[in-house]
C-alpha cells in the first residue's frame, strides 16, 4: 500500500471506531443497569417463562412465540408445557395470545399494552432490567406509581408483591446562568425502599448476594424475553461456526488453485 | 510459454486442484440450497393450521351427515342407520373396487366392508376422485333405479354408495378416500391422526 | 503470450457443435471468458465488481424466497416478516442473508466505485461505463429505499415519511408530486404496495439490465489497472495484449479467492452479529409502524446517511433538497471534471492525494454526523465536511489541471 494509502485507511478506520462505539439503540437518556443474563442458562429461562406467565401475560401476548417453541428449547416436557404455562391455550402450536379485549385495554389503561415478542430486540434487555426495577410511588398517578424508565407509564407496579414500593430520591439544585438568571433543576439520586416485598434485594448481611432475590426474578424475566426475541438464535451461532469452518477449507483449495494457475506468469 | 512448456506435474496438480476445487464448492453451494429448498415445506404456521380436527358425535342422529373442514378439505362425517349398512352387500356387482383394493384411498383399519372403523360412522373426504368436486348426498333409496342411496357427483355424473365405493361406468376410478382419523371416545372422533396423543 | 490455454477449442463435432451452429455458445465463452484478456497486475480493488455481481444474485436469491411468505399489506407486512423468522423452516437464515446482503452490497459498491477514483477507470474511453455504473447506483438506492418501507417498522414508515416529504420541497410542484408518489394523502397500505412492486420488479430488471449494459460496455473497451496503462497498446505478434492474462482460467480463480474470503466476512456477520450494533437491522425497526408516535432519533440506513448529514447540514429545506440530489449527482460529472492526463494515483501529484483523502475522510465523516443528532458541533462539522464534499468535484478541474504527475510507465508494473 502506498503512502498515501495507509494514512487514508488509517483514518478510515479510527472513524468507524468512533462511529460503532456510539451505541445505535434508540434508548432514552436513562443510565440502565446492566442485566447480566446468561442466554444458555436454560433453568433462568424455565424461571423467566414462568414469571412470564404469572405476571405478564394477563395483560401482554407475545403473539409471535409458540408455546411448542419455548416447549422444546427449555427442555420441557409436553405434560409440563400445558401444565404450567398454558393457562388459556389448549393446543401447544398456540401462539400466546392475551385474553385482554384491545377496546377494555384501551379504557383501563388508555392504551393497548404492547406486545412483547421482540421489546428486548427494540429496547435492549438493559431496557427491561430496569424498567421493571424502577417503579416508585406518585401519589399523582392513576396507577399510583411511575416509572423512571418510562415516564408516565400507564403500567401498574405489577410485581409490587415482590419487590415492595420504593420512592424516587429528588434533590433540588440551584444554578446561576451566565445571564444571571436562577435555574433550579431536579435531580434524581435513585430510590429509597419504603415497604420492602418478599424477595427484597439484600445487599448487606448474611444473605446479601445470595439465594433468589428480587433480582434475580427480574434477570430471569429478562432473560426469556430476550429469548422469545429471537429464538433461533444459539443455533444460528451454532451453525455460523460450521459455515466459516467449511468455508475456510474451501479457501485453502482455492488459494492453492489460484497459486497454481498463476505460477507462469510473469 | 505454452501450454506444452508446462512440466507434467504442474499439470497434474493443477487439473487435480480444480477438480477437488470443483467438488468441495458443489458440496458447499448443496448446503446453501438446502435452505431455501426446505423453506418450501408447510411452515410452523401450516402445521398448526393442518392439525387434526375434533368432531363430537355423540348427538348424531341416523342418517345425518356432517360436514367439516380439515387442511382445507371438506370431511363428510355419516352416521349410517342400521338399514342403510343392511344395503351395502347390494352393490358390490356393480362396484369397481367393492373390496377397497387400491389401499392409497383408505388406512388399512377401514379397509373393510363397511369402510369404517365403527361401521356406523363414514369419515369420507368430500371430493370426487374424478377431478374434485364435492359430491351431493342422494340417500333416497329408489328400487325402480336400483339405486341403493349413495353420493352423486354433479359435475360429470359420478356415483359412490353409501360407503362411498365407486361404481362402475361412472368417470371417477376410485372409492372415495378416507382420510386418518381415531375415535378419541365414542362421542369424538378426531379427524387428521390415527395414532398418538391429541 | 499465451500461457494457460484453457481448454476450450471449437468444437468440431459433437453436441457442442449443434449448439454453436445456433447459438454463439463458444464464440461468447472466448469473447467474454477465455480469450477477454485483462491485466495481470490487478489489485484487491478489483476485486469489488465481482463481489457486487455476487451480491446481487444473493439478494435476488434470498428476495424469491422471501417473496413466497411475505404479505405486502400495512396489516399484515409486519408479522409476515415474523413468521418467516419464527415459523417458516430456515426462514430466519435467508432473512438475514437478504437484511445483511442489502448493508454489504452498499459496502462493496462503494469500494468499487472508489477503485475508478484511484486508478481514473471513468476516464476515456471508459466515461459510458461509468455513467451506467452510476445509473445502477441510482437504482440500487431507489431498491434499498423501497425495499426498507416493506417492514413496515418504525423506522420503515418514518424513515420514508421524511425522505418523501423532501419531494415537497420542490416549488409549485412538490406537494403533488409528493401524494403522487404516496399514491394516498399519507404513508400508507397503498404505498407499501406499491413500493413492493417496485423494489420486487421494476427496480431488480431494471438493475440486472444495467448490470447487463455494465459488462458489455466494459468489455468493449477493456478493463483498466492499477497503473491505469492500456494493456491494448502492447500486443504481441497474435495480438494478445502482453501484460494482459486471460480472464479465465487466471481472473476466475483469483476472484474465487476473493469470493470465499468475502463470504467469510458476510457469514461472520450472518451467523454473529446480523443487527450489527443496530446499524444493519435498526433496533426501532423491531417495532411495529406507529402512525401516533415518531421514534427519538430517526436516521435512515448507514449507506445513506452521508447524503443525509448533507441535507441536514443546509438549514433551508429547498436547498437542502437541491444539494442532497446534487451530492449524489455530482460523480457523473467526474469524467469530465478530472483534466489530468494521468489515470492512476500511482503517478499522480500530491494534490490529487489530498484531495481524494480529504474526500474520503469527509464521506466518512458525513456518513457518521448523519447517525448522530443534529445539534451543536455535530451540525457545525457537518457543513464543513459538506463544503469539502463538493469541493473535491467542483475544484477538480482546477487541481487536476496543475497536479504535478509522474511519467507514466508503458508497461504495467507487476511483482508476481
Amino acid at each position: 500500500m502506498g503512502k498515501n494509502m495507509k494514512v487514508v485507511f488509517a483514518l478510515t478506520l479510527v472513524f468507524f471506531c468512533a462511529a460503532f462505539s456510539v451505541s445505535a439503540f434508540a434508548a432514552s437518556d436513562v443510565e440502565l443497569e446492566e442485566a447480566n443474563i446468561e442466554p444458555a442458562n436454560i433453568e433462568s429461562l424455565q424461571r423467566g417463562a414462568r414469571n412470564f406467565m404469572n405476571y405478564c401475560s394477563g395483560c401482554h401476548s407475545a403473539r409471535y412465540v409458540r408455546f411448542k417453541t419455548i416447549g422444546k428449547y427449555l427442555e420441557l416436557s409436553e405434560e409440563q408445557l400445558i401444565d404450567n404455562l398454558m393457562f388459556n391455550a389448549e393446543k401447544t402450536f398456540e401462539t400466546m395470545d392475551v385474553s385482554m379485549r384491545v377496546g377494555d385495554a384501551k379504557r383501563w389503561f388508555g392504551t393497548v399494552p404492547p406486545d412483547l415478542s421482540l421489546m428486548a430486540r427494540s429496547k435492549g434487555a438493559d431496557y427491561i432490567f430496569t424498567f421493571l426495577k424502577s417503579f416508585y410511588l406518585d401519589a399523582d398517578s392513576p396507577t399510583g406509581v411511575d416509572n423512571s424508565v418510562l415516564p408516565g407509564t400507564s403500567m401498574p407496579h405489577v410485581l409490587w408483591e415482590l419487590q415492595g414500593f420504593q420512592r424516587a430520591i429528588l434533590s433540588e439544585h440551584t444554578e446561576t446562568s451566565e445571564g444571571g438568571e436562577e435555574i433550579t433543576t431536579v435531580h434524581f439520586d435513585g430510590f429509597e425502599p419504603v415497604t420492602a416485598g418478599s424477595m427484597a434485594v439484600v445487599t448487606t448481611g448474611s444473605m446479601a448476594g445470595g439465594d433468589y432475590d428480587f433480582d434475580d426474578f427480574v434477570r430471569d424475566t429478562t432473560n426469556f424475553l430476550v429469548y422469545i426475541a429471537e429464538p433461533i438464535r444459539s443455533d444460528r451461532r451454532k451453525l455460523g461456526t460450521w459455515v466459516i469452518g467449511y468455508l475456510l477449507i474451501f479457501l485453502l483449495l482455492t488459494w492453492m488453485l489460484k497459486k497454481q494457475i498463476w505460477k507462469d506468469v510473469k | 510459454m505454452t501450454d506444452d512448456d508446462l512440466d507434467q506435474t504442474d499439470r497434474n496438480r493443477r487439473h487435480f486442484l480444480a477438480v477437488a476445487t470443483t467438488v468441495t464448492g458443489l458440496v458447499g453451494a448443496g448446503f446453501v440450497a438446502f435452505p431455501f429448498l426446505a423453506s418450501l415445506k408447510p411452515s410452523a404456521r401450516a402445521q398448526a393450521l393442518g392439525a387434526p380436527v375434533e368432531v363430537p358425535i355423540g348427538a348424531m342422529e341416523a342418517g345425518e351427515m356432517l360436514r367439516v373442514l380439515w387442511r382445507g378439505k371438506l370431511v363428510f362425517v355419516l352416521k349410517r342407520s342400521e338399514e342403510m349398512l343392511a344395503r351395502l352387500p347390494n352393490n358390490i356387482d356393480n362396484l369397481r373396487d367393492p373390496n377397497s383394493e387400491i389401499i392409497e384411498q383408505q388406512p388399512e383399519y377401514a379397509a373393510n366392508s363397511t369402510r369404517s372403523v365403527k361401521p356406523e360412522f363414514l369419515i369420507v373426504e368430500g371430493s370426487c376422485t374424478h377431478l374434485g368436486c364435492a359430491p351431493i348426498e342422494d340417500f333416497e333409496v329408489r328400487p325402480a333405479e336400483d339405486w341403493n342411496g349413495g353420493f352423486f357427483c354433479p359435475c360429470h355424473g359420478s356415483k359412490f354408495d353409501m360407503a362411498g365405493r365407486v361404481f362402475q361406468g361412472v368417470p371417477a376410478p376410485t372409492n372415495l378416500r378416507v382420510p386418518p382419523h381415531r375415535f378419541v371416545r365414542d362421542d369424538l372422533v378426531l379427524i387428521g391422526q390415527d395414532s398418538g396423543a391429541a | 503470450m499465451a500461457r494457460i490455454e484453457a481448454e476450450v477449442g471449437t468444437p468440431k463435432g459433437g453436441f457442442m457443435k449443434w449448439i454453436d451452429d445456433r447459438f454463439p455458445f463458444t464464440k461468447t465463452m472466448k469473447y467474454h471468458a477465455t480469450e477477454y484478456y485483462a491485466s495481470k497486475n490487478f489489485n484487491i480493488w478489483y476485486v469489488f465488481g465481482v463481489l457486487s455481481m455476487v451480491m446481487l444474485v444473493n439478494q435476488l436469491l434470498t428476495g424469491v424466497f422471501l417473496t413466497m411468505n411475505y404479505k405486502p399489506s400495512a396489516e399484515l407486512a409486519f408479522a409476515s416478516v415474523e413468521y418467516i423468522m419464527r415459523d417458516v423452516e430456515w426462514g430466519w437464515l435467508i432473512r438475514y442473508m437478504h437484511s445483511t446482503g442489502a448493508s454489504f452490497f452498499f459496502i462493496v459498491v462503494y469500494l468499487h466505485m472508489f477503485r475508478a477514483m484511484l486508478y481514473g477507470s471513468y476516464k476515456k474511453p471508459r466515461e459510458l461505463i461509468w455513467i451506467i455504473g452510476m445509473m445502477i447506483f441510482f437504482a440500487l438506492m431507489a431498491e434499498a429505499f423501497a425495499g426498507y418501507l416493506l417492514p413496515w417498522g418504525q423506522m420503515s414508515y418514518w424513515g420514508a415519511q421524511v425522505i418523501i416529504s423532501l419531494f415537497g420541497a420542490i416549488p409549485a410542484i412538490g406537494d403533488s408530486l409528493v401524494e403522487f408518489i404516496r399514491g394516498d394523502y399519507s404513508i400508507s397500505d397503498i404505498t407499501l404496495n406499491r413500493f413492493f412492486a417496485l423494489h420486487v420488479i421494476t427496480l431488480p430488471l431494471a438493475l440486472i439490465g444495467l448490470v447487463f449494459v455494465h459488462i458489455v460496455a466494459l468489455h468493449e473497451v477493456g478493463s483498466n489497472n492499477p497503473d491505469g496503462v492500456e494493456i491494448k497498446e502492447s500486443k504481441d505478434a497474435a495480438g494478445v495484449p502482453l501484460d494482459g492474462v486471460a480472464f479465465h482460467p487466471y481472473h476466475t480463480s483469483k476472484d474465487l479467492v476473493a469470493i470465499v474470503i468475502f463470504l467469510m466476512i458476510f457469514s461472520a456477520v450472518i451467523f454473529f452479529a446480523p443487527e450489527m450494533g443496530g446499524y444493519f437491522l435498526e433496533y426501532a425497526n423491531f417495532e411495529p409502524a406507529n402512525l401516533l408516535a415518531t421514534p427519538e432519533h430517526i436516521a435512515p440506513v448507514w449507506y445513506f446517511t452521508p447524503f443525509y448529514a448533507i441535507l441536514r447540514a443546509v438549514p433551508d429545506k429547498l436547498w437542502g433538497s437541491i444539494l442532497i440530489a446534487a451530492s449524489v449527482a455530482l460523480p457523473i460529472f467526474l469524467p469530465w471534471l478530472d483534466k489530468s492526463r494521468v489515470k492512476s494515483i500511482r503517478y499522480r501529484g500530491w494534490m490529487y492525494k489530498s484531495a481524494l483523502g480529504l474526500f474520503v475522510v469527509s464521506f466518512v465523516s458525513l456518513g457518521w454526523l448523519g447517525v448522530q443528532p443534529a445539534e451543536g458541533a455535530y451540525v457545525i462539522a457537518a457543513r464543513i465536511f459538506s463544503v469539502v464534499y463538493f469541493a473535491f468535484f467542483l475544484l477538480m478541474p482546477y487541481y487536476t489541471a496543475i497536479d504535478k504527475t509522474k511519467p507514466v510507465p508503458e508497461r504495467v508494473v507487476y511483482h508476481g
